[in-house]
């Protein structure tokens, strides 16, 4: 990366700024003052142990659960002050890949791709046409998959299909959750390997949740750890190590950890 | 966000320059891509000029490549890194592209369209058969293990199906006999015989109206559930856990459902005889001032009624079986999508709508022959 580059992004408000948020379902607080800022180009990874609101807090960013306290500022700007207009335009600035995939079952796979640039791009029905072939390429799928439908695509296709679709409107950030969730290891390192790639060439920044510790080595520049009901702690994978919280401990130092740590160290 | 332009500059040496200006996204290009490709027909770059360029991203680099033959013009872009970097995904991409495959022409698309359609047809009626057959195979493997009888679920079944349907069975089955009273007293009583409305009603609440509206009904309320509820089970893959544990899925899913409705059919039809002569009884009291002791003992006195109600009632088992043996079918037959799911729940309904008219007329004509 040149240095105007570098420059270029230390002038760029972070993609996310979350403070005070509070998350609570009835009497059970999931968040307690959660504080988490995003650096613009870099690959966040946020871990936790199941039910720790990995998802919620993920939801929240999104805009699909109103926070029970605290802001949230997406590119600078706080999203409880926004109008409907500007929602939409930071909308169209981000991706999202579902856990699933949450492709529209009754549209093909370039429909699927497409759909965001028929809303959104004003393009000509060609020009949209040729870009979404050109993801779906992007995305490492062959034209033979254009006319199928999500039904008859495997896990890993689909997750790529979901990937393509989030990149259509070249969004500046991505959301992926558990992005190598249900995929084999082999196809999971391809994953990982195409979402850095796609992070480098296109400039991405990215909040990726996931439970895939040699997504973490592989990918990640910093990861936020969810436990106690905040963020504990937001480090790189080797300062993680030596953290002396016990989850934190557990999780990198435990049997997995230590094997994907390894194999990273074989890369 | 400054909508996309372009202007060509000739160097001095001669060479041709594309000079980008505004911000070229997928968002802001709008009709450039076709101007810009007009204006290079033929034509070849050597640079760009970027000074004025805003944002870039994969679509604007796309626009560039295509308009000029898959390739990208050398020089220029290295004031802008990140410029650079879309450049070169894009133009990879693009030399690699491989030609899709368009869609055929429409007359291939038409005869393949009337070929595919023959195909389900014949598909379609080879598994109603495979299904029935099937279907046989557990009802009497279910009888000679009485056991195996799932109570529960028959219970829930006729609960469900059975006495939930009361209400629009009755109401829809009463109006039903009131319109026939209607016509009936107007235009018979031009003859002078609007005491016959009677009879007239009897004849067709009994023989008709009260088996196949209450199956008709049923198709639309239980072949509909039946399914949508089987089919979302085959989609969350219940039905093979079900198989996989060594439980028929015939026996656990399709025969309660096939029992109850095959109980209820019949009661329902004989509470549908009796609001469709309480909605005649109504309309001629009213209009023809024949009292409802005088309507039933005319009835009684005609002689023939048991022998229409008998006719009704034979359908209503048969009813009862195309609705489920239909409804469980296509439930069965939904795909992984749920877009399957929402063709067969419609299919579910309309086959057994037209199974039972056709059904009903088959019916009529061997009731003529045997003097029903």
């Amino acid at each position: 990366m040149s240095e105007q580059t570098q420059s270029n992004q230390a002038q760029r408000p972070p993609p996310i700024e979350v403070h005070g948020l509070i998350n609570s379902f009835g009497d059970r607080k999931i968040h307690d003052d959660l504080d988490l800022t995003v650096r613009a180009g870099e690959v966040m990874g946020i871990v936790g142990g199941s039910g720790t609101g990995k998802t919620v807090l993920l939801n929240s960013i999104l805009g699909l659960r109103q926070p029970t306290a605290g802001t949230i500022k997406l590119f600078g700007e706080d999203t409880a002050a926004m109008t409907r207009d500007e929602r939409d335009e930071i909308e169209k600035r981000w991706g999202v890949l579902f856990q699933h995939g949450a492709l529209f079952s009754s549209l093909t796979v370039l429909e699927n791709v497409s759909s965001p640039l028929v809303e959104h791009s004003g393009l000509s029905s060609s020009v949209i046409r040729e870009l979404a072939e050109m993801k779906i390429a992007m995305v490492g799928l062959g034209p033979e998959s254009h006319y199928l439908k999500p039904a008859e695509l495997s896990g890993g296709m689909r997750k790529r299909v979901g990937l393509a679709r989030a990149l259509a409107l070249d969004p500046e950030l991505l959301f992926l959750d558990e992005p190598t969730a249900g995929l084999d290891p082999i196809g999971a390192a391809a994953f990982d390997d195409l979402i850095l790639e796609l992070q480098q060439n296109l400039d991405l920044t990215v909040f990726m949740i996931t439970h895939d510790l040699d997504s973490l080595y592989a990918i990640c520049d910093r990861i936020a750890v969810l436990a106690d009901k905040r963020v504990v702690e937001v480090a790189p994978p080797e300062e993680l190590e030596r953290s002396s919280h016990p989850w934190i401990k557990e999780y990198f130092l435990g049997p997995r950890g230590r094997a994907a740590r390894t194999s990273e160290g074989n890369r | 966000m400054t909508p996309a332009s372009f202007r060509l500059e000739v160097l001095q040496d001669g060479r041709l320059a594309l000079g980008l200006v505004g911000d070229w996204t997928s968002r802001t290009l709008g009709r450039v891509p076709r101007e810009l490709a007009d204006a290079l027909r033929g034509r070849t770059l050597d640079a760009v000029d970027i000074t004025d360029l805003g944002r870039f991203d994969t679509a604007g680099a796309l626009a560039i490549v295509q308009a000029h033959n898959g390739r990208m013009p050398k020089h220029g872009w290295q004031n802008r890194p990140e410029v650079e970097r879309v450049v070169h995904v894009v133009e990879e991409l693009e030399r690699h592209a491989v030609e899709p495959p368009r869609k055929p022409d429409i007359l291939t698309r038409f005869f393949a369209r009337v070929g595919r359609g023959v195909y389900d047809f014949l598909a379609e009626a080879w598994e109603a058969f495979a299904f029935l057959g099937e279907l046989l195979v557990a009802v009497l493997r279910t009888l000679a293990q009485p056991h195996k009888i799932r109570w529960p679920a028959w219970f829930s079944q006729i609960d469900n199906s059975g006495l939930n349907a009361i209400p629009i069975v009755l109401i829809t089955t009463f109006f039903i006999g009131a319109v026939v009273a209607f016509i009936g007293a107007d235009l018979l009583t031009d003859f002078g015989a609007g005491v016959y409305a009677v009879q007239l009603i009897g004849v067709a609440v009994f023989r008709e109206f009260a088996v196949v509206i209450t199956a008709v009904l049923l198709a639309g309320r239980s072949a509909s559930s039946f399914a949508a509820e089987i089919g979302s089970m085959k989609m969350n893959q219940e039905v093979d856990a079900m198989r996989v544990m060594g439980v028929d899925p015939f026996q656990a899913l399709v025969v309660p459902r096939l029992a109850a409705l095959i109980l209820m059919l019949p009661l329902l039809t004989f509470l549908a005889m009796v609001a469709g002569l309480v909605g005649g009884i109504v309309v001629t009291w009213t209009q023809l001032d024949l009292g409802p002791s005088f309507f039933l003992q005319r009835l009684v006195l005609d002689g023939y009624m048991p022998q229409h109600m008998l006719a009704g009632m034979v359908k209503a088992p048969i009813f009862a079986i195309v609705v489920a043996a239909i409804g469980c079918r296509q439930g069965m037959a939904v795909g992984g999508d749920v877009e399957s799911l929402g063709k067969r729940v419609t299919a579910a309904v309309v086959q057994s709508i037209f199974a039972i008219i056709a059904l009903d007329a088959v019916f009529a004509l061997l009731f003529m022959r045997i003097g029903l």
